[in-house]
């Protein structure tokens, strides 16, 4: 799974030993990649025995396969770049005070008291 | 691979041509439109050609036929677009053709040397129907044709005030009748007299519109008289053999045509042209790669990857769904009313610069829009369609204590169910006040990612240039020393990266290793111990491999350049003494630097002139004093193009950063659209007027985003875009010293606007 899979050093205090569950992070990287690779690698195929008379048959492959791979490399890139945020945003409270109203139904009137780091 | 990855093979064809057929032959070329003449006659005058006094004659009759074309527009009668191609016709034809047009020509100047009389007397024939009609009972009297009336008719005072038709003098009309010569003669010069005018014949003005309708229908013989003078050009190309009445003329023409050309032999020696089979989709991209610089023949063809590079780099600074999709659509309009726009002709050079550019602005929409989802970035607002990964639950009395809060993505990241957005950037950073930060860390790297694949597949593409070319050698001496250069340095660095990205998390962000740091101190060979950092990844040891790669392929690069390029170019030398000196580079070993080795290669780098001098000296000891080529010349050409290459990798792949500077620029300026400008109306809190001032709004906020956000960021993204092909891609294997297959075309002489096929 996209964590931290790779060996870490012995900075890390806390050690979590996670459950190895499908997150819905692991399940967008299977379709995406899996869209990318029917566009980068079926399609092509596909083409080549669909348009072989054609001159430009060679064109729509390559076509087929750059956008693949530049699609997905910045989809992975954005992707990537976002599993191990080392900051997270500063958002104004009144902001904050709306958004967990409108996202996670937090009303304002009745909040327990939930210990926050 | 596609008709567009190397330009097309060219034939050099010698055409033996009879005398008589010459004309008829190259008439028939001229109307399939596939062959390139070459001129064999160089060095002669245009005025000593053999055909100089046939374009002389063509040149003349041009010359009229302009004329009549002048007059008739002049008089805005309609020239009929005849859509007949006419055939050039024969020789014998030419003189008839050419009395035609003398005759017209004369007539013409003739009829417009009496045209300012002529109207002035079709005006005053309408003044004479009025008389006529008035004084009807007179000239029945008299009974003569009414060609004499005036002249023997009696006087008769009618003083009428009559207003002429076209311009507003007030005439009066008399009719004098008289009998007899003499009276005749004082009748006519109290006329003059006067001034007055005498009545013509009606006739006159029949017969000039017919003389003009007659010269209409000439006027498609400009096209065949442009024809003939483009054949006669041809044929002095040519080359005339006395012994046996031929002209000999030489024709590059496309391999695949050949058949249709008739013709079969051997390549030339010189350069062929570039020749590619472009439709109307690929046409637009390859002119814009041969706008810098024409491909050699049968060079790699940039063109073909810039269809969907150029689109998507030009998106990466773009980034915008909403602005994305606007251009989209403005595109597919446009390629969809392809033919109707065509055919409107119309004369406005900027949208034909865009319409020539329809399938580009296409695709320019169309990445961008898959961009913007990426960067969640529509009109400046973001999308939620998947839920924010921050899922943060603040108390009251924590919100109330500050103005604003910073999370920690320890405790507020959901690392546990969701992870990462599934598309792009998390909603949540489009209202954060560190955006800026947030995205400025991502897009960089992205620009850097980018940068250095592409540069690489540039590389890459070199080595089919050389296999092509049959320089094999290069692939190990050019390429391979490129390829380790780019990659140990730079592909190093995006190892780094994603290194970083996947296994540095916020557990440990005080400690997270810098990579501008570190990079920098690889270069300054400044090793720090595993234990006294703490918490330094022990995989980030081996960075012995980015200097390790950097020094050692430059030395390689250096050396084996001017060591095997020599090598090859003198087939007969003995490799041993090459093999003894590229031996003795022995490279520093992978385990550690001890100090004896750091020393070796800090030295031979440091003094890679020196050494390189040194080694070539001992060559050429060895004794290759026969050289067909001067060594110093090569070895100062290709230590330009080593020392190029290696500061170039550096300088373009900062030179890839623009695509963050534009897209934050982008990004920054549609949010200032919004929040300067419609949010300001969205604001306002005043019933009934408040909607009037909403409309305003948006009005001038609809007009600034097409003017500022789609137009100039538009174009600046597309300069750019165009710069880092230009530039940073084609510079690592493109050459771009071709010139282009101009074939001999009727279609193109006739409609010099036809500059695309």
């Amino acid at each position: 799974m996209i964590r931290n899979s790779l060996p870490v050093s012995n900075c890390q205090t806390n050690i979590q030993k996670k459950k190895l569950t499908m997150t819905r992070a692991d399940t967008a990287f299977a379709v995406v990649t899996i869209f990318w690779g029917f566009i980068g690698v079926v399609c092509p195929i596909l083409t080549g025995l669909f348009m072989r008379k054609s001159p430009n048959r060679g064109i729509v492959q390559i076509m087929f396969v750059m956008t693949a791979v530049c699609c997905y490399l910045f989809w992975l890139c954005a992707f990537l770049f976002q599993i191990n945020p080392l900051v997270g945003p500063q958002l104004e409270s009144n902001l904050i005070r709306t958004m967990q109203y409108e996202w996670y139904g937090i009303n304002p009137q009745h909040t327990p008291e939930h210990p926050e780091a | 691979m596609g008709s567009l990855f190397r330009s097309e093979e060219m034939t050099l064809c010698q055409l033996f041509l009879q005398s008589d057929a010459a004309y008829a032959c190259v008439s028939e070329l001229g109307e399939m439109g596939l062959v390139q003449f070459k001129d064999l006659n160089p060095d002669v005058n245009a005025f000593q050609r053999k055909f100089v006094n046939e374009i002389m004659r063509c040149e003349e009759m041009e010359r009229k036929l302009r004329y009549i074309e002048k007059e008739l527009k002049k008089d805005k009668l309609k020239i009929p677009d005849s859509d007949s191609n006419p055939k050039a016709p024969a020789p014998k034809e030419m003189i008839d053709l050419e009395a035609t047009f003398e005759k017209i020509e004369s007539e013409l100047r003739e009829v417009n040397t009496n045209a300012e009389a002529l109207k002035r007397n079709y005006l005053e024939l309408t003044e004479l129907k009025e008389v006529l009609t008035k004084t009807q009972t007179f000239f029945r009297e008299q009974g003569h044709g009414h060609h004499n009336v005036v002249e023997d008719a009696q006087h008769a005072l009618v003083p009428e005030e009559r207003v002429g038709s076209g311009d507003a003098i007030h005439k009066s009309v008399f009719i004098v009748f008289f009998q007899g010569e003499q009276l005749k003669a004082r009748v006519r010069k109290i006329c003059e007299g006067f001034r007055a005018t005498l009545y013509p014949c009606p006739e006159t003005a029949q017969e000039r519109m017919d003389m003009l309708r007659g010269v209409t229908t000439r006027l498609e013989d400009l096209e065949i008289v442009k024809k003939i003078k483009a054949i006669y050009h041809t044929l002095n190309m040519c080359s005339f053999e006395h012994s046996r009445n031929n002209l000999i003329a030489e024709c590059w023409a496309p391999a695949k045509v050949l058949e249709e050309v008739q013709a079969a032999l051997r390549h030339g020696q010189d350069i062929p042209p570039t020749y590619f089979m472009t439709n109307r989709f690929t046409k637009v991209f390859q002119s814009i790669v041969h706008a810098y610089g024409v491909a050699g023949y049968r060079e790699v063809n940039p063109a073909l990857y810039t269809i969907i590079s150029f689109p998507f780099l030009f998106a990466v600074m773009f980034g915008d769904t909403g602005h994305g999709f606007i251009m989209f659509l403005f595109g597919l309009w446009m390629v969809v009313s392809e033919k109707k726009l065509d055919q409107k002709k119309n004369d406005n050079e900027i949208f034909k610069m865009m319409f020539g550019g329809r399938y580009i602005i296409l695709l320019m929409g169309l990445f961008s829009l898959y961009t913007g989802l990426i960067y969640n970035d529509i009109f400046s607002k973001s999308l939620n369609l998947f839920g924010s990964s921050w899922k943060f639950n603040y108390t009251q009395e924590t919100l109330d204590g500050s103005f604003s809060l910073q999370m920690k993505p320890e405790d507020i990241f959901d690392d546990a169910t969701t992870g990462a957005y599934p598309l792009g950037l998390d909603p949540v950073w489009q209202a954060s006040i560190n955006k800026i930060t947030f995205t400025n860390s991502f897009k960089m790297k992205l620009s850097v990612i980018m940068g250095v694949l592409q540069m690489a597949s540039g590389v890459l593409l070199s080595v089919f240039n050389h296999l092509h070319f049959k320089h094999y050698s290069f692939v190990l001496v050019q390429f391979v020393p490129e390829i380790l250069f780019l990659l140990c340095i730079f592909g190093y660095l995006l190892a780094l990266i994603f290194f970083k990205w996947l296994t540095i998390n916020a557990h440990c962000a005080s400690c997270a290793p810098s990579l501008l740091i570190h990079f920098i101190n690889m270069f300054l060979y400044k090793y720090e111990e595993p234990a006294n950092i703490n918490g330094t990844v022990p995989a980030f040891h081996c960075d012995n491999m980015g200097p390790f790669g950097n020094y050692s392929q430059f030395e390689m690069k250096c050396t084996g350049q001017t060591v095997f390029y020599p090598h090859q170019r003198k087939a007969g030398l003995g490799a041993r003494s090459h093999e003894h000196l590229v031996s003795s580079e022995v490279l520093p070993g992978q385990e550690g630097l001890s100090a004896s080795e750091v020393d070796i290669s800090t030295s031979v780098s440091i003094n890679g002139g020196r050494g390189d001098a040194v080694m070539t000296m001992e060559e050429e000891e060895e004794g290759d004093a026969e050289a067909e080529f001067d060594t110093g010349e090569v070895f100062v050409g290709q230590a330009i193009h080593t020392i190029e290459y290696c500061l170039g990798c550096v300088s373009h792949t900062a030179s890839y950063l623009r695509l963050w500077a534009l897209s934050l620029a982008h990004a920054q300026l549609s949010e200032v659209l919004w929040n300067m400008l419609f949010r300001m109306g969205l604001k306002m809190d005043l019933p009934y007027v408040g909607s009037i001032l909403v409309f305003a709004c948006f009005g001038a906020f609809a007009v600034l985003t097409i003017a500022v956000l789609l137009v100039m960021e538009g174009l600046s993204a597309f300069l750019h875009a165009l710069r880092l092909h230009w530039v940073e891609f084609q510079s690592k294997f493109y050459h771009g010293d071709g010139y282009l297959f101009d074939p001999f075309n009727f279609k193109e002489q006739m409609d010099p606007t036809l500059d695309d096929q």
